[in-house]
C-alpha cells in the first residue's frame, strides 16, 4: 500500500498538469474562419471593425482577402512574419492585399519610432515598400546598433532617395502623423502587440500569423467563402 | 579507536544507527524539497509552454519583456517549443525526487544526473539570454533558479549520503 502512495501523487500531478494546460488552451474564439459561426450584420464578432482605407498596401486595392499588419520593425517576431508576409504575396498575387501600419513600441525597442519614421519617409518620396522591406531584412543589423539614424540614411541612399528631402521628412510633421495615426488606429482595435494581423477584419492569433501553412489555410477558407 | 568491551560496541553500533537514521531522514527532507522545486519549475515551464502555444505573449508587447526571447530561435527545438521539453524534465524530476522520498534508490541514483543535465542546459539558455539574444525573459530565469536550486539540493544529498556511509 505505502509503494502506491508515491505513484498516486505523480500521477495526481500529471493530471492536474494535464488538466491545466488543457483548460489554458482552450480559446474561447474559434481558430478557423470555417468554424465561425454565419454571422448577420447584427451581430459582428467582437473583434472585426470597419477598415479604414489603407496608406500603405500591396495588391489590388478590392482584392477579396485583406491582409493588415500591425507592426514594429525592431520587433524580432515581425522580423520573421517578413517573409511570411513575401511568401503569401507570391503564392496569391493580386487575390491577396496586403497593408502596413506601424505600431512601434519605443518602450522595449528602442529604435522603433525612427525605424517607422524612415520608412514613412521612404514613402513620401514614393518608396515605402523597398525601406519595409530593407528595415526587415537588416532588423538585426540596425536594432543592435547605439545610433541608427546613420544606417537609415545609408539604406535611403541605397534606395536612391533625395537625401535632404528624407532627412527633412525623417523629423518632420507629417511622418510623426502618419505614424501616431496608425498607432492610434492600432490602440482601436485592441492591438497590444506586434505583429498583428488582421484578415478581412478579424485579427488572427500569433500561431495563426507565424506558421505559413496555418496562415494559407486561414486565406483558403476566406477566398471559399468569396467565390 | 580500538573497541576493548562489549558495552563500548553496543554505544558505537547505536551510535552509527543513530547518524545512519539522521542521514535518512534528512534525505528524505532533501528529496521531499527537490519534490517542491521541482513543481515550482513545472509550473513555471507549463505556463510558458501555454504562451508559445497559444501564441498570446510571444508577441512584442509594451509591457512584455519576454518576447525576445521567446520568439527566438532557441525557444523551439524543431517544432517542439523548449519550455515543453522543460516540462517534462520537471515533471520527471518530480517524479524520481517523489519516489526517492518513498525510499527509492534507484530513483534517487536517476536523480542526480538528470539534474546535472539540466543545470548545463541552463547555464547554456543564460549564456544565449545574456550574450547572443541580448535580453533576459523573467520566466526563464525563475527556471534557472529553479534548476539551480534543485543542483544544490541534490549535492547536498549525495554529501549527507556519503558522509552517513563514510560514518
Amino acid at each position: 500500500m505505502k509503494r502506491l502512495v508515491p505513484i498516486a501523487i505523480i500521477v495526481a500531478v500529471l493530471i492536474i498538469a494535464v488538466g491545466g494546460v488543457y483548460m489554458l488552451l482552450k480559446s474561447p474564439e474559434p481558430t478557423n474562419i470555417s468554424q465561425l459561426p454565419p454571422q448577420t450584420p447584427a451581430a459582428p464578432a467582437p473583434t472585426v471593425v470597419p477598415e479604414d482605407e489603407p496608406v500603405h498596401f500591396k495588391g489590388r486595392m478590392d482584392a477579396p482577402v485583406r491582409l493588415e499588419e500591425y507592426g514594429d520593425y525592431q520587433c524580432p517576431p515581425c522580423g520573421l512574419f517578413h517573409p511570411i508576409a513575401q511568401r503569401v504575396l507570391s503564392s496569391y498575387g493580386d487575390r491577396v492585399r496586403f497593408s502596413f501600419r506601424n505600431l512601434p513600441l519605443p518602450n522595449i525597442h528602442k529604435h522603433a519610432q525612427e525605424a517607422a519614421r524612415a520608412a514613412e519617409a521612404a514613402g513620401q518620396q514614393g518608396k515605402f515598400w523597398e525601406m519595409h522591406d530593407l528595415l526587415y531584412e537588416r532588423q538585426q543589423e540596425w536594432s543592435k546598433a547605439d545610433v541608427a539614424r546613420p544606417l537609415f540614411l545609408r539604406y535611403a541612399q541605397e534606395l536612391g532617395l533625395n537625401m535632404s528631402r528624407f532627412t527633412q521628412d525623417l523629423d518632420g510633421a507629417v511622418t510623426g502623423m502618419r505614424v501616431a495615426q496608425d498607432a492610434a488606429l492600432a490602440q482601436m482595435r485592441g492591438v497590444t502587440g506586434t505583429p498583428t494581423v488582421f484578415l478581412n477584419g478579424r485579427m488572427l492569433s500569433f500561431e495563426e500569423t507565424m506558421d505559413f501553412d496555418k496562415l494559407r489555410v486561414q486565406i483558403d477558407a476566406a477566398l471559399a467563402g468569396k467565390s | 579507536m580500538t573497541v576493548t568491551t562489549g558495552g563500548s560496541q553496543a554505544t558505537l553500533a547505536d551510535s552509527a544507527a543513530n547518524v545512519g537514521a539522521q542521514g535518512r531522514r534528512r534525505g528524505v527532507w532533501l528529496d521531499a524539497a527537490a519534490a517542491l522545486l521541482a513543481l515550482v519549475g513545472l509550473a513555471d515551464a507549463l505556463y510558458l509552454t501555454v504562451e508559445h502555444l497559444s501564441g498570446r505573449s510571444v508577441r512584442c508587447t509594451v509591457i512584455s519583456g519576454c518576447s525576445e526571447v521567446l520568439s527566438s530561435p532557441y525557444a523551439t527545438v524543431g517544432s517542439v517549443p523548449l519550455a515543453a521539453l522543460g516540462a517534462l524534465a520537471y515533471f520527471a524530476v518530480f517524479s524520481l525526487a517523489t519516489l526517492a522520498a518513498f525510499g527509492s534508490a534507484w530513483a534517487r541514483r536517476l536523480l542526480a544526473p538528470l539534474v546535472a543535465a539540466m543545470f548545463f542546459m541552463t547555464l547554456w539558455l543564460l549564456y544565449l539570454q545574456g550574450f547572443v539574444i541580448g535580453h533576459f525573459c523573467q520566466f526563464c530565469l525563475l527556471s534557472a533558479a529553479v534548476t539551480t536550486g534543485l543542483t544544490v539540493i541534490v549535492a547536498a544529498q549525495f554529501f549527507t549520503q556519503r558522509s552517513a556511509r563514510i560514518k
